[in-house]
């Protein structure tokens, strides 16, 4: 599906990759990851191969891919709390404080079934920041969301990069970011 | 923040889902509510007197105990893959050999050991002497662990199938022979009073066999079902 992309991003910088649906755009965020094994080529991750062992690309990756990751059954805050669990402790105070920075702080305790598929969205953009990655490798990230939470959504991307932190992001719509250095990758 | 050990990820693992399975029942009560009634149609469609039905208790009891890990063993992973939570253990650093693990042991709990408790009950109106009761547990504990580590495999290799719970089934069948074997016999060693020591040891070593490769091999499939 995908022949001869190459890309390098470092600190404070993002990469927006572009294009029709169906191009590849989700599977190259997948190789990126290591969910999906290539036939040739390589991801390297601080100049060593993301899989070797010793190299520590997972703890400085978060993924939101376009499914959520979150169970209907639970709470918002506990969808975090054992999501974002997984890799370190989190307390409720720091979910909290998530949670009202992207402006779902009224459905903390609202099981994710009943919420909107924006609200959902945000909720799992709220794992993503509490992972505290460096690298954020985000599929879509405003679908389903209104004006407001996409420009609250560039803001805290604009954030991440302002300190050093780096993104992957696979998006039809243009970025607007503050700061940062963006690079478009067009594939087709 | 500090970063999990793999024992504390794999214990909030098994917390979820324990707390998801007090949400909704169905995980619970669906296995179970499939076990009665088999071995409640059993005796409707055979005699009613209870010497026939000790004979076939065993294999009753048994049958039913397999089919219901079955039906169960296919919701182990099917949430998680298609809500994306699978992905994320993956990508969580984390050994998911020892996330399988602890989801298989809640899965236990919450298929297996309803079924282990309830067993004296039904055995009982099956015709199977109290002294044989304890065997029965013993027999179902053995063995529906054993169930769930294999479905477990079954349920990785099965991701994302859409027929996936019928090649489940033909992929866990085979493996879970033996156990219907060894349990049955169990069972049926103790109801005549004699030892059943012989079968339990083989179920345990099942056990082990599996608890040692069922977690190592389902991280593997489910490496491979995502791809």
């Amino acid at each position: 599906m995908l022949r001869g992309v190459s890309f390098a991003i470092g600190a404070g910088e993002a990469l927006h990759v572009a294009g029709p649906n169906g191009v590849g755009k989700t599977s190259l965020l997948r190789v990126v990851c290591g969910l999906l094994q290539v036939e040739e080529g390589e991801v390297h991750w601080n100049g060593r191969s993301s899989s070797d062992p010793g190299v520590t690309f997972l703890e400085s990756l978060a993924y939101l891919a376009h499914d959520t990751a979150l169970k209907g059954d639970l709470t918002a805050a506990e969808n975090l709390h054992f999501s974002v669990g997984l890799k370190h402790s989190v307390s409720a105070q720091q979910i909290a404080a998530i949670l009202a920075d992207l402006g779902v702080a009224d459905c903390a305790d609202l099981p994710c079934r009943v919420l909107s598929a924006g609200q959902r969205r945000r909720v799992a953009l709220c794992r993503v920041l509490l992972s505290e990655a460096r690298l954020w490798v985000l599929d879509e990230p405003f679908t389903n969301l209104d004006a407001s939470s996409t420009a609250h959504v560039s803001e805290t991307l604009s954030r991440h990069l302002a300190q050093g932190g780096l993104a992957l992001i696979a998006a039809h719509q243009g970025l607007s970011l503050h700061s940062g250095n963006v690079t478009r990758l067009e594939l087709s | 923040m500090s970063g999990t050990s793999s024992l504390a990820a794999g214990q909030l693992l098994f917390q979820r889902d324990l707390r998801l399975a007090w949400r909704r029942w169905d995980q619970v009560t669906d296995p179970l509510v499939f076990f009665l009634m088999v071995t409640t149609l059993f005796p409707l469609s055979l005699s009613p007197e209870l010497s026939r039905l000790r004979d076939v208790a065993p294999g009753v009891l048994w049958v039913a105990a397999l089919l219901s890990s079955l039906l169960a063993a296919d919701s182990l992973l099917k949430s998680d893959a298609q809500d994306g939570t699978l992905e994320q253990y993956v990508l969580s650093g984390q050994p998911l050999t020892l996330l399988l693990l602890a989801k298989t042991a809640a899965h236990w709990i919450l298929s297996g050991l309803p079924l282990v408790l309830i067993s004296p009950l039904v055995a009982s109106a099956l015709g199977v002497p109290g002294h044989a009761l304890g065997v029965v547990m013993m027999s179902l504990v053995l063995g529906t662990l054993t169930l769930s580590l294999i479905g477990a495999i079954g349920a990785a290799l099965t991701i994302g199938l859409r027929r996936g719970s019928l090649l489940l089934a033909l992929l866990v069948l085979p493996l879970a022979m033996p156990l219907l074997i060894f349990g049955a016999r169990a069972v049926e060693l103790a109801i005549i009073g004699e030892a059943a020591a012989g079968p339990l040891y083989l179920l345990t070593a099942m056990l082990v066999l599996s608890m040692t490769l069922a977690p190592l091999t389902a991280a593997a499939a489910v490496r491979i079902s995502i791809d």
